[in-house]
């Protein structure tokens, strides 16, 4: 019998799930995107470094200030900038913002449902219109932060090459502050309707890669590591994954020597357990999950961990921003030349480089991403066949309601992850 | 009875409907007045008919085509939701070079599942009854246009340009900055947000009705910029050659 999940609700990007099982036995079980090809890394050939990162902002509504980020700091590898500290504590509460936004979004609007046993969180407008409510509450803080520091919370207009050009206002950043204090009582809530959740159960050891990011926890940085003893800079990370095609995706997956593995927010919580605020710690206990766990669906519970973290994070961010000021906007001339550079950060899925090559015309040569989610697809496939078995004798129904969950639990992006590799000059 | 509206979506990144979703402060308000009965993102509801269909995204493939074509026939009125839906958007950056150079660049070979055929707008398929312009959509101007087409109003879009917005807001012009900025000729609307961030107009909005090119010229003649200057910015947000030459 043949099971196919077509157009997969409550992700971001087309997906279908195919299971083949026969007399009990799996055939095959593979998760095909179906999401038209976008060819962002051809469509920058020839751009100027200038327009690259308004460009490539648009592969994602949901992460546009991640690309924004990873595309300027491999600019700025390629041209030998350094954008001053300041700019890049505004850059690290930019990120936070975008993290929080996303991780919102997918806690209540995609994860909920599922937990409460619903098709979509607007059936709860009258039952418990409270808890849509706090949603749109918490997630319009962390919106708040993407408009004061970015902008506007979709494709951010202050980012640009040496840092920014345009600071916020210290009033709105004052402001800001308030705001994030007040949304302490929604978060508690928030952790009290999650710790009463049944987690499925379900565990699958895998390897483990984010950003390590010395006395932080892990952001921005120019070296990753993984939990199967990797530590490379990030200009090596071609030596250490490949990407490879399918033939039932037009996304790209990812593997490293050992196999498959996993980045985002259980990633970055599993190797980075220690770097949590105080707060998020304890939040991490009252959900029941430390650094020990390989349940891929704790990847909400770590989600969730992560949330209250930027929130201490950005308090912190913007009293230091306050304290020592906001610095001044990047020079408006720009440099001229070319070269090679790299730039990571941790997106809201996980670990996301942009690689570009620049001629002597500051003209780009060849562009090269590599998305979060398009790392996870293998390791989604593999946890997806390993729990199968385990499920074949339930009904249909809650096999694919099981299924999806999982799916669901690494949040992917497929409008992001179809596009990919390196530009081969014809 | 309230109006029944879906959100749908090719091929794009899906900013649009997030704007909506991140009218947080309205939603609640616009939930009263609207049934939302479609939205894969974050629903798994399906319907039949609907009186509103917003659909993002640009169209590339057979499979696409015949998917819009479907909800058109489900939907009273479809509107075009943001730039990829409604000029191409940032896909238009790809049409000028062809689907299998594309292609052989990203993907390096040539399965079938990789086919896909130039951009299009959606009104190059469909009857296309209003738009949303902008990327990503301005959240205000959608509330506005959902409130007139709930009224049974005609939406009205702003027929003057950026630079208007840009001029009152005393903006310093991007011209003089060195830079060549789509201002003059781009449809308001979006407050000139991008150049309040220090940035300039690249034309993510469309053109306005009836740009007025001579004035224009002289802008780009006293900049030393040409025709082709500009025509190379637009096509970054816009797939086809602007009705009048500007």
């Amino acid at each position: 019998m043949k099971i196919e999940l077509n157009h997969i609700t409550r992700i971001e990007g087309h997906a279908h799930l195919v299971i083949d099982r026969t007399q009990g036995e799996i055939k095959d079980c593979r998760l095909e995107i179906v999401e038209s090809p976008r060819f962002f890394e051809a469509m920058l050939k020839g751009r100027h470094f200038s327009d690259v990162a308004p460009i490539v902002a648009r592969v994602c509504g949901v992460c546009s200030v991640s690309h924004t980020l990873a595309s300027l700091i491999a600019t700025e590898q390629a041209l030998e900038i350094e954008p001053n500290p300041r700019a890049k504590l505004l850059r690290r509460l930019l990120s936070y913002g975008e993290i929080m936004q996303s991780h919102l979004l997918q806690l209540y609007f995609m994860a909920v449902p599922d937990y409460l046993g619903i098709p979509s969180i607007f059936q709860l407008l009258d039952s418990r219109r409270e808890l849509v409510a706090r949603a749109l509450r918490l997630k319009r803080t962390a919106n708040r932060i993407c408009e004061v520091v970015g902008g506007r919370p979709v494709h951010p207009v202050t980012t640009t090459i040496g840092g920014f050009s345009a600071l916020p206002d210290a009033g709105d950043l004052k402001h800001l502050r308030q705001e994030l204090v007040a949304s302490l009582p929604d978060l508690e809530a928030t952790v009290e309707l999650f710790a009463g959740f049944d987690f499925p159960d379900f565990s699958r050891e895998t390897e483990y890669v984010c950003l390590s990011d010395p006395g932080h926890y892990p952001l921005h940085s120019d070296r990753f590591l993984s939990s199967h003893g990797l530590n490379e800079s990030v200009a090596n990370y071609r030596n250490e994954f490949e990407e490879y095609l399918t033939a039932h995706s037009t996304a790209k997956f990812a593997r490293s020597e050992r196999g498959s593995y996993m980045v985002g927010p259980l990633a970055r919580l599993k190797n980075s357990y220690p770097r949590l605020s105080p707060m998020a710690q304890k939040v991490a206990s009252a959900l029941k999950i430390d650094a020990e766990t390989t349940n891929p669906y704790h990847s909400l519970k770590a989600r969730l961990v992560e949330v209250i973290n930027y929130v201490e994070e950005s308090i912190h961010s913007i009293d230091e921003l306050l304290l020592h000021g906001l610095g001044s906007t990047a020079p408006k001339l720009m440099p001229s030349g070319g070269g090679s550079g790299v730039g990571a950060v941790e997106a809201p899925r996980g670990l996301l480089f942009h690689s570009y090559t620049y001629d002597e015309n500051g003209l780009l040569e060849t562009a090269d991403c590599v998305i979060p989610t398009a790392q996870n697809l293998a390791n989604i496939e593999t946890d997806l066949k390993t729990i199968l078995p385990d499920l074949l004798d339930l009904p249909e129904q809650e096999l694919t309601r099981r299924l999806e969950m999982l799916i669901r639990a690494y949040d992917p992006c497929l409008s992001c992850s179809t596009h990919l590799l390196k530009i081969d000059l014809v | 009875m309230k109006s029944r509206i879906g959100f749908f979506d090719f091929t794009g990144c899906e900013g649009c409907q997030l704007t909506v979703l991140n009218l947080e402060q309205e939603l609640l308000e616009v939930l009263e007045l609207v049934e939302i009965v479609e939205f894969r993102e974050v629903m798994s509801e399906r319907t039949e008919q609907l009186d509103i269909a917003f659909v993002e995204g640009s169209i590339c493939r057979q499979q696409d085509r015949d998917r819009l074509k479907n909800i058109r026939q489900r939907t009273e009125i479809l509107v075009a939701l943001g730039a990829c839906a409604d000029n191409g958007g940032v896909n238009a950056l790809g049409s000028d070079r062809g689907p299998e150079l594309l292609r052989q660049q990203v993907y390096a070979c040539d399965m079938p599942h990789l086919q896909t055929d130039p951009p299009q707008a959606l009104s190059a398929i469909v009857a296309v009854d209003y738009s949303v312009p902008g990327c990503p959509i301005d959240g205000p101007e959608f509330l506005a246009i959902l409130q007139a087409l709930l009224l049974k109003r005609q939406p009205d879009l702003p027929n003057f340009s950026v630079c208007v917005e840009c001029k009152l807001a005393e903006y310093p012009c991007s011209f003089d900055h060195g830079e060549i900025c789509l201002g003059p000729v781009t449809r308001a609307g979006c407050r000139a947000i991008c150049i309040d961030g220090g940035d300039r107009c690249r034309g993510c909005r469309g053109l306005i009705d009836n740009p007025r090119t001579s004035p224009y010229h002289r802008i780009l003649e006293d900049h030393g910029l040409s025709v082709d200057d500009i025509l190379d910015q637009y096509r970054t947000f816009n797939i086809a050659e602007p009705k009048s030459e500007p």
